[in-house]
């Protein structure tokens, strides 16, 4: 196999990268290295052009024109098993595992045995013990990866990676799916690398990640390079207005609350997760009209379990849940639409699109069986085609034509196509979870402003994120979630980060 | 009733249902090799028919049972390497190419027959082989030690084929291309290479199938003569959730009943025919009904691989 015995790459060079899909040019003309012992970040709004610039590094597209140079020798990579020989290793947005095969089988997989037709997972787990403590990726090479956590799950991708004897490592949005310590783990864990030799492409829309990781950032915008430039010379502000072409804040101006009747109410809910154990315990919470209440909390912590509660999805084993005055604990997710109640899906490609459905026809999920858009149960393309125009206008979604097949548009663009599909409809009371996973702060902003705007139009938002700094930037009060129980309710305004550390840690509220 | 299953009929049905279960074998391990990396042949009826006329021609103009039995196979091989390229290379629609495929096996069989051998004639297939030592054992040796080789080869097929899923390198790539060929790809393992080598693998143990039951089991050949066996075979691969034991035993209940069933008739004993008939059939309806829930499916059976839809 003899995978480590290669010489480390020392630089990799990628010149006038060219690659169009229909009707979108992904990259245009992209210049970007990259050298052993460095940490280079990779930095664009949603649809610049990372994730196709990537993955033409890992042979998975070909580029229509353009060259990639490694160690001054043109190399042309017809597919994933060319990048893997050259030493290039790939951790996808969306992770590479065949989720029934143990860690080591995942490992083992695509390589030659050291027993010759025979499998060899002893010896695989044995040097898989060694990587993992070299690097801090602790993880059980028996054990099956449907079981392991999101965290864990990545920790196999890099260790596949690692196994190849790569020497240059893709991250696309590693920490995007990471708990802010599994996050810290993961950063210790690249240093670590790239203090070794390895040579590392980090992809995040998390600026402060950025900054805290790497030696030099490019920046993409609409497929065009914007430019590289060392870390240590730029700010927040600086790689923002780089990425956007615009000034960002962040920073939103809110008048005081003034909330109006109660919308949503849960007493004492209680859930069962999938493994069969309570996800949810005893959750209690109000939400009134045109107020903000965020939900903070570590993931993993019961908050998928109480949207999917709150949104139909999932049966509560016991409690009640009242939306506009109305019971709906049992109601079905078309009972609680019905009722004025929009939900902004956590795992958007899962439940909140058909992904091989086309932009017009998902932007009509919920209500292609009214009219406008449909009569007598024959549709009404003119409407509906109309419609999404508006709504792609309105909301500045970026692709190529209504008829596009959605999984084709970026992520940030279609977190937008869903908030603008359930904003429309005029909603009483709105589930928001994690509403800006995976999207670019350009886009994060705009949402965000989108749902500031519902909260001054009276509507009553229950705002689920892991992410603290969203949680604060938007909500009025907040509501923290450890095990599935609620460690109390804060004041936005008063809130300290220590004190909103120490529930989500656990810690009840102590007044 | 019960004086009418004495030892030696139990032991007869037993010998039947190990014979009956053959070309079962063959052909459903055949096809678990296919489906365990993600395609879902549904022509294997069609491959088996052409296997036993392609055996039974060869055989009775050579006079040659091996060559015969090749040819099944290298026909068997042809059709597996259709299917592959319609499924795999073309990203047809598994489920209507195997109904051509099995659809073109019926009507070439059927139309070969008449031109070249017209009507049924017979032939003396392989005999049976009796192992020296275990043929004797008492009771059990007759039943189970008196074969011909094709049948002995069927059952060994079953731990080989366990072991080159669950402990051999290339097993451990078809289960990947099968359970997330986005990941096997994204490893440098090539979807579509493992993909046709399993299926023109199944082909080949499809054809064999069907020799097995023109040469070696019934000794002729007739039109549409395996008359739904090949798609038993498919049934008992989700029975066998996917595994060679699985199928194995699902091979062995099906026949077994099979045999009880011929049985009944030949005894005469008070039971419509064509009830005795469905038996194994209704069989194998309910027992897929209730098995099939637990079993592990592929997760990527029948779904076409193409790059980069992540
Ligand atoms: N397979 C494909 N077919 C057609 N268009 C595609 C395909 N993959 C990507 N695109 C388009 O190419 C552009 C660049 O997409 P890419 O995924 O590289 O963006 P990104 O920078 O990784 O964005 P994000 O931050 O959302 O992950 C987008 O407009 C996208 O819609
Ligand atoms: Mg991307």
């Amino acid at each position: 196999m003899n995978t480590s015995a290669r010489t480390p790459l020392r630089e990799l060079k990628m010149v006038d990268i060219v690659k169009r899909f229909p009707g979108v040019l992904a990259n245009d003309g992209v210049n970007f290295d990259v050298r052993a012992g460095e940490v280079h970040a990779l930095l664009g709004e949603n649809g610049a052009g990372k994730s196709t610039l990537m993955r033409q590094l890992y042979g998975l597209y070909k580029p229509d024109s353009g060259q990639i140079i490694i160690d001054g020798q043109p190399r042309v990579f017809q597919s994933p098993a060319d990048a893997i020989h050259a030493g290039v290793g790939m951790i996808h947005q969306h992770f590479m595992l065949v989720s029934s095969l143990t860690v080591a089988e995942n490992v083992a997989l695509g390589l030659a045995s050291t027993r010759g037709p025979r499998l060899d997972l002893d010896r695989v787990a044995e040097r898989i013990r060694g990587l993992a403590e070299r690097y801090g990726l602790k993880v059980d090479p028996s054990a099956v990866v449907w079981q392991l956590s999101v965290g864990e799950q990545q920790r196999v991708e890099i260790l596949k990676a690692l196994y190849r004897g790569a020497s240059l490592l893709v991250l696309d949005e590693p920490t995007a799916v990471l708990t802010p310590q599994e996050a810290q783990e993961l950063f210790v864990t690249l240093r670590q690398m790239a203090d070794d030799g390895h040579a590392l492409i980090f992809i995040s829309h998390k600026l402060h990640e950025v900054l805290a990781l790497s030696h030099r950032v490019t920046v993409l915008r609409d497929g065009r390079l914007v430019g590289t430039y060392p870390t240590a010379e730029m700010t927040r502000a600086d790689l923002a207005r780089l990425m956007v072409g615009r000034e960002v804040l962040l920073q939103y101006d809110r008048p005081p609350a003034q909330p109006g009747e109660t919308r949503l109410q849960i007493d004492g809910l209680w859930a069962i997760g999938d493994r069969g154990v309570d996800a949810v315990r005893d959750f209690s919470l109000t939400v009134r009209a045109g107020e903000v209440v965020g939900l903070a909390g570590v993931s993993g912590n019961g908050q998928r379990e109480l949207a999917e509660v709150l949104t139909g999805l999932r049966q509560p084993s016991r409690g009640k849940v009242t939306l506009n005055g109305r019971d709906v604990t049992h109601a079905s997710p078309a009972e609680r639409i019905a009722a004025g109640q929009c939900a902004i899906p956590e795992e958007r490609m899962r439940t909140g699109v058909i992904k091989d459905f086309s932009v017009l026809e998902n932007a009509i999920l919920c209500d292609h069986s009214h009219r406008p858009f449909s009569r007598n149960t024959v549709l009404n393309f003119g409407e509906i085609a109309a419609h999404t125009r508006r709504l792609i206008a309105d909301y500045a979604v970026k692709t190529p034509t209504a008829e596009t097949p959605i999984k084709n548009l970026s992520g940030g663009n279609i977190q937008k196509l869903i908030l603008a599909r359930e904003l429309c409809r005029k909603p009483t009371v709105i589930i928001a979870a994690q509403p800006t996973r995976g999207v670019d702060i350009g886009a994060s902003e705009y949402i965000h402003h989108r749902l500031l705007e519902q909260r001054a139009a009276g509507t009553a938002t229950l705002l689920i994120s892991e992410d603290l700094d969203e949680i604060r930037a938007l909500s009025d009060r907040i509501a923290v979630i450890f095990e599935g129980r609620l460690m109390g309710v804060v004041d936005a305004a008063t809130a300290t980060a220590e004190s909103l550390g120490l529930m989500m840690a656990g810690t009840r509220q102590t007044e | 009733m019960s004086e009418l299953f004495t030892l030696p009929v139990l032991l007869g049905i037993l010998y039947s249902g190990i014979r009956l279960a053959t070309p079962y074998l063959y052909a459903a391990i055949g096809e678990t090799f296919a489906q365990r990396s993600g395609v879902y042949n549904l022509g294997v009826e069609g491959i088996m028919l052409m296997g036993a006329y392609t055996a039974f021609y060869v055989a009775s103009i050579s006079g040659d049972l091996w060559l015969g039995l090749g040819a099944a196979a290298g026909v068997g091989a042809m059709l597996g390497l259709l299917m592959a390229f319609v499924s795999v290379t073309l990203r047809a629609e598994q489920g209507i190419s195997g109904i051509g495929l099995h659809l073109f096996g019926l009507g070439l069989s059927t139309l070969l027959f008449k031109t070249t051998l017209g009507g049924v004639t017979s032939i003396s297939g392989f005999q049976p082989v009796r192992i020296p030592f275990l043929a004797d054992i008492p009771l059990l040796g007759d039943a189970l030690f008196n074969h011909n080789l094709l049948v002995y080869v069927a059952f060994l097929l079953v731990p080989v084929a366990n072991w080159v899923i669950n402990d051999t390198t290339l097993g451990l790539k078809i289960r990947a291309v099968g359970q997330n060929p986005a990941a096997a790809d994204s490893l440098g393992v090539s979807v579509g290479k493992i993909r046709y080598l399993t299926v023109t693998v199944g082909g080949v143990f499809a054809g064999i199938a069907g020799a097995s039951l023109s040469i070696a089991l019934i000794n002729l050949f007739q039109e549409n003569m395996t008359n739904g066996q090949g798609f038993i075979a498919v049934a008992l691969v989700y029975f066998g959730g996917w595994r060679p034991w699985g199928v194995l035993g699902g091979a062995m209940l099906f026949s077994l009943v099979n045999a009880l069933q011929l049985w009944i008739q030949v005894a005469g004993i008070e039971l419509e025919s064509d009830i005795a008939v469905m038996l194994p059939y209704l069989l194998t309806i309910v027992a897929l009904a209730v098995a099939v829930r637990r079993a592990q499916q592929p997760a990527a059976l029948s779904k076409p691989f193409e790059r980069g839809e992540a």
